[in-house]
């Protein structure tokens, strides 16, 4: 019995329940995180973070929330105000749109209905979630593009261009999973995912989605559509108020997202990790929510701890690394996943699969000794530099050549 | 050449610099772990205690000769040491003093000598804390506390007149106006020779009797 056939027969409370709970949670959630990211990365730099508004600094985003709200809405009058106005809304909604697909716990027992925390699932769930996350960026070049301002502009085309090159990568390490799972419903997926987690088996996959899912959020080190250095604030420099905070929200929730998306496909959903399968069953089921928020805190953590290591990329190293690393490797590892699927699904011998991974991992290394021994024949000419020739004028003696010169006459 | 010759040896990095020209070519060994370290830097990090001092609660130690508030010294009988000289407000480079002097009277006693301070203003809004003010005083009078705490809501208050800034009486001190010490003249006070007051100094008292 698949996900999709226990949501089904859901009354309509349940569903409307669901939203509202979904909805609360992504805010819920927002507000801690930009707690946790702050006081994270502060102790990373040996700081404490805010720890003045409530317990431990707890409620630091909401006072931050209230203070946005509370602040002059400002539209630029060179702005398109219709234009200006909606794009923080798509870009919010298009993120919390995403967490339909998503399921947050195993079976459970919602007031005696045997349901799970999914508002939907859709036979193409995941495509669902890439097209959400297309139309996203909708909000962050016409924000960019309606403030009628420079920086705004070349920020809004930066994290347009950016988003769109990691959505491809993102996409293509989707591929290696529906091969795998033979589906594109969430659902499915996890379910496909019983014996081993896709993390073992797509490890390529699982790398590739963990770069571009940075590079799809525009968040350190691949912020360069914020980058405060060089574009003030990027595509939301004229922003102010609510909308800024929309802004805000709609980057936290799509953290949240994308990890809720990686622990989906990757790390088994609200599954137990392996050895753990009883506990599954506590609390009627709910137990598996606390599962999949621990999978979803360890990729926060890690947005986080990249942001307080890593300084920000060049424009041209980000695209380079896009384009030129992840796609390719990514094209090439699925023709491998293909290959292999269907070596086993055709009923070929062990000794055929083993003999094309043993070719697979000779061509990887070869190619890996090639280009290193290239690097470094290009790093020798390189460091072949022309001796500087005798200056046919005048010069001051320098201290040493006096000192050689000293040596020589003795 | 002499043991004792003076001139600096070459050193051999310098020699081979001249002899032959060393590429810099700005390239380290980076492998995938030389990569891992800067995680593990961060990471190790998060168990260290932070730097932070909480400063409303945790009040910073300063060191001893730190450049706070300035005081206005008194002699050990309650006199005030400042003579009204304004040495102190010709050498503040902010121009943050101001001081009007006035002759002492025989009722009128407030400091030791001819001359005392009428009015004495330090404007915290231009102080830069330089101390330049106390290497100027000629009798000690102006010091700097450890005090930093002089933060406030108006240029007013930022004001300090002299009665902010006198030192507080302390036991065997008398509040002026009072006459000097008897038999003793300012060269006394100077040589720090006056210990405590005497009991003609105190006015009062004498006006009672």
């Amino acid at each position: 019995m698949n996900n999709a056939s226990i949501i089904l027969d859901d009354p309509t409370w349940i569903i409307v329940a669901k939203g509202v709970l979904v909805f609360a949670l992504c805010v819920l959630l927002t507000l801690l995180s930009v707690w946790g990211e702050r006081r994270i990365v502060a102790r990373m730099q040996m700081r404490m973070g805010p720890n003045r508004v409530g317990p431990f600094g707890l409620i630091q985003a909401l006072a931050d929330g209230v203070k946005l709200a509370l602040k002059e809405d400002i539209i630029p009058a060179a702005a398109d105000r219709a234009v200006f106005v909606l794009a923080p809304i798509i870009s919010v909604t298009t993120c919390f749109m995403a967490f339909a697909v998503i399921p947050l716990t195993g079976e459970v027992n919602f007031f005696g209905e045997q349901t799970i925390m999914q508002l939907t699932d859709l036979p193409v769930g995941v495509l669902y979630v890439l097209a959400t996350a297309s139309i996203g960026v909708y909000g962050i070049v016409l924000g960019g593009w309606s403030s009628g301002s420079t920086y705004p502009l070349l920020g809004g085309l930066r994290s347009s261009a950016q988003v769109i090159s990691y959505e491809i990568a993102m996409g293509l390490s989707f591929v290696g999973v529906f091969i795998y799972a033979g589906s594109m419903s969430t659902g499915d997926i996890i379910a496909s995912q019983s014996t081993w987690w896709n993390v073992v088996v797509l490890f390529p996959s699982f790398a590739i989605y963990v770069i571009s899912m940075v590079g799809e959020t525009n968040r350190a080190p691949f912020d360069l559509a914020e980058a405060e250095g060089e574009l003030v604030g990027g595509f939301h420099t004229e922003y102010s108020s609510l909308k800024f905070a929309l802004f805000f929200l709609a980057e936290y929730v799509n953290i949240i997202a994308v990890s809720a998306l990686a622990t989906t496909l990757f790390l088994g959903g609200p599954s137990a990790p392996p050895g753990l399968g009883f506990t599954s069953a506590w609390f009627g089921g709910w137990f598996s929510f606390i599962w999949f928020f621990l999978k979803v805190l360890a990729f926060f953590f890690f947005f986080v701890w990249l942001r307080g290591t890593l300084p920000r990329l060049r424009y041209d190293q980000f695209m380079k690394f896009g384009w030129k690393v992840l796609i390719p490797v990514n094209i090439a590892w699925i023709l491998v996943v293909a290959t292999l699927r269907l070596l086993t699904q055709q009923g070929a011998s062990q000794f055929v699969i083993a003999g094309f991974t043993g070719a697979v991992v000779l061509a990887v290394l070869g190619a890996m000794t090639i280009y290193d021994r290239s690097k470094i024949k290009t790093e020798e000419r390189a460091n072949q530099v022309e001796p500087m020739p005798e200056p046919s004028f005048p010069v001051p003696a320098l201290p040493t050549s006096l000192a050689l010169k000293e040596k020589e006459g003795n | 050449m002499s043991e004792f010759h003076l001139e600096p040896k070459p050193s051999g990095a310098i020699q081979r610099a001249a002899e032959q020209s060393v590429p810099v070519t700005g390239t380290e060994p980076s492998g995938f772990f030389t990569q891992l370290k800067g995680f593990w830097v961060t990471f190790s990090t998060m168990f260290k205690k932070p730097n932070t001092i909480e400063y409303p609660e945790v009040k910073p130690e300063v060191a001893p000769r730190f450049h706070g508030r300035h005081q206005l010294n008194r002699y050990e009988d309650g006199l005030e040491k400042c003579i009204g000289c304004e040495l102190c407000a010709w050498a503040c480079p902010a121009d943050a003093i101001y001081v009007e002097g006035e002759n002492n009277t025989e009722g009128n006693q407030i400091s030791p000598g001819e001359r005392h301070a009428k009015v004495y203003q330090i404007n915290y809004l231009r102080c830069i804390f330089c101390g330049l003010c106390i290497e100027a005083c000629p009798t000690r009078a102006l010091t700097m506390t450890n005090e930093y705490e002089i933060a406030d809501d108006s240029r007013e208050k930022l004001i300090w007149e002299k009665e902010d800034l006198l030192a507080p009486l302390r036991a065997g001190m008398l509040m002026p106006p009072h006459p000097m010490y008897p038999e003793s003249d300012h060269h006394n006070y100077y040589r720090n020779e006056i210990k405590e007051s005497h009991p003609s100094q105190d006015t009062k008292a004498g006006g009672e009797k």
